[in-house]
């Protein structure tokens, strides 16, 4: 089963390389982004087959390793 | 006094941490992320580097590596566990520092020398040190420390504070910030004081035909206070 989990910055955490894009959108002509956040996508391949378990492992990986919950918020997709 | 340095892949500041220690008389031990026993010491250093290829975050591969156990645990237990650069940002991925050590503000590596303002000295880090501002050599990408207002408040609260960004006289100010820290916070201790990680290189400031010898000063302290 493969579980899609998005890494993002918290709120109030500087991200400097989505402000960059954000301004080389706007230099591109893309005038009307308020806003760029840049984060992570992981697609975890598990051979956990029943779906509450897999996203239950796939939280503790979120935890231990795949997200610093100082800067980080994680988001488990459902597995299609 | 014996101390080891844990050799990452991607570690290469390790050997010159190496060639700093034994200068100022520490028995040195390279240690190997791969072992699991930590060889007796006074002194665990984490050396600068890029380990594992900065892969995720900075820092949070080599933060699960085998000999981190046991150099979490000797930490734990008092010991005395400096972490420089990558080091520093493999401690706070193991947690025994608070924060996070994000991106530097305008993107850039910097590579230069700054000057550092020692904001405590009950510790056997800085204990005795005669100066109060100290210049150290950078070079990192992401120095840029981080952590959350009841963090800060926590730091502040307990002295947690090693250094500060300053300018030669120890003026703590924004333009002397080289990457956006909070506050100009260059290293940080845990709450016990037995664990440092600070983002500049003591090793590279050793010898007058390097670009200074205020590291000379650290290790020569250092060593004494260990004794």
């Amino acid at each position: 089963m493969k579980i899609p989990v998005i890494i993002t910055l918290k709120k109030d955490v500087l991200d400097p390389q989505g402000k960059v894009i954000h301004q080389t959108l706007d230099g591109m002509g893309f005038k009307d982004v308020n806003e760029v956040r840049q984060g992570k996508y992981f697609e975890i391949d598990t051979k956990e087959t029943d779906r509450d378990k897999a996203k239950a492992k796939v939280e503790e990986m979120c935890k231990k390793l795949l997200a610093n919950l100082v800067i980080e918020n994680y988001k488990i997709i459902d597995p299609k | 006094m014996k101390s080891s340095v844990i050799t990452f892949p991607g570690s290469n500041c390790d050997r010159d941490m190496d060639v700093a220690l034994k200068k100022f008389g520490f028995k040195n031990k390279m240690v190997w992320h791969a072992d699991t026993e930590l060889p007796k010491s006074d002194l665990v250093v984490l050396p600068g580097g890029f380990s594992y290829g900065d892969y995720l975050r900075c820092g949070s591969i080599a933060s699960k590596s085998k000999i981190m156990q046991s150099v979490i645990n000797f930490a734990n237990s008092g010991g005395m566990v400096m972490g420089i650069c990558n080091g520093f940002q493999i401690l706070v991925e193991t947690g025994l520092v608070p924060g996070v050590l994000l991106r530097n503000k305008y993107l850039e590596f910097i590579c230069k020398n700054v000057f550092v303002k020692i904001s405590d000295k009950r510790n056997k880090y800085f204990k005795n040190v005669n100066n109060e501002v100290l210049e150290f050599h950078i070079a990192h990408n992401e120095g840029n420390y981080f952590c959350t207002n009841d963090q800060l408040k926590e730091i502040e609260d307990n002295n947690q504070i090693a250094i500060n960004y300053c300018d030669e006289n120890g003026k703590i100010e924004d333009q002397f910030n080289p990457n956006g820290s909070i506050k100009n916070i260059a290293g940080i201790f845990n709450r016990e004081k037995n664990v440092l990680g600070m983002m500049p290189h003591p090793e590279r400031m050793i010898d007058t035909s390097l670009s200074g010898e205020d590291g000379s000063m650290f290790f020569k302290n250092l060593i004494n206070n260990l004794k």
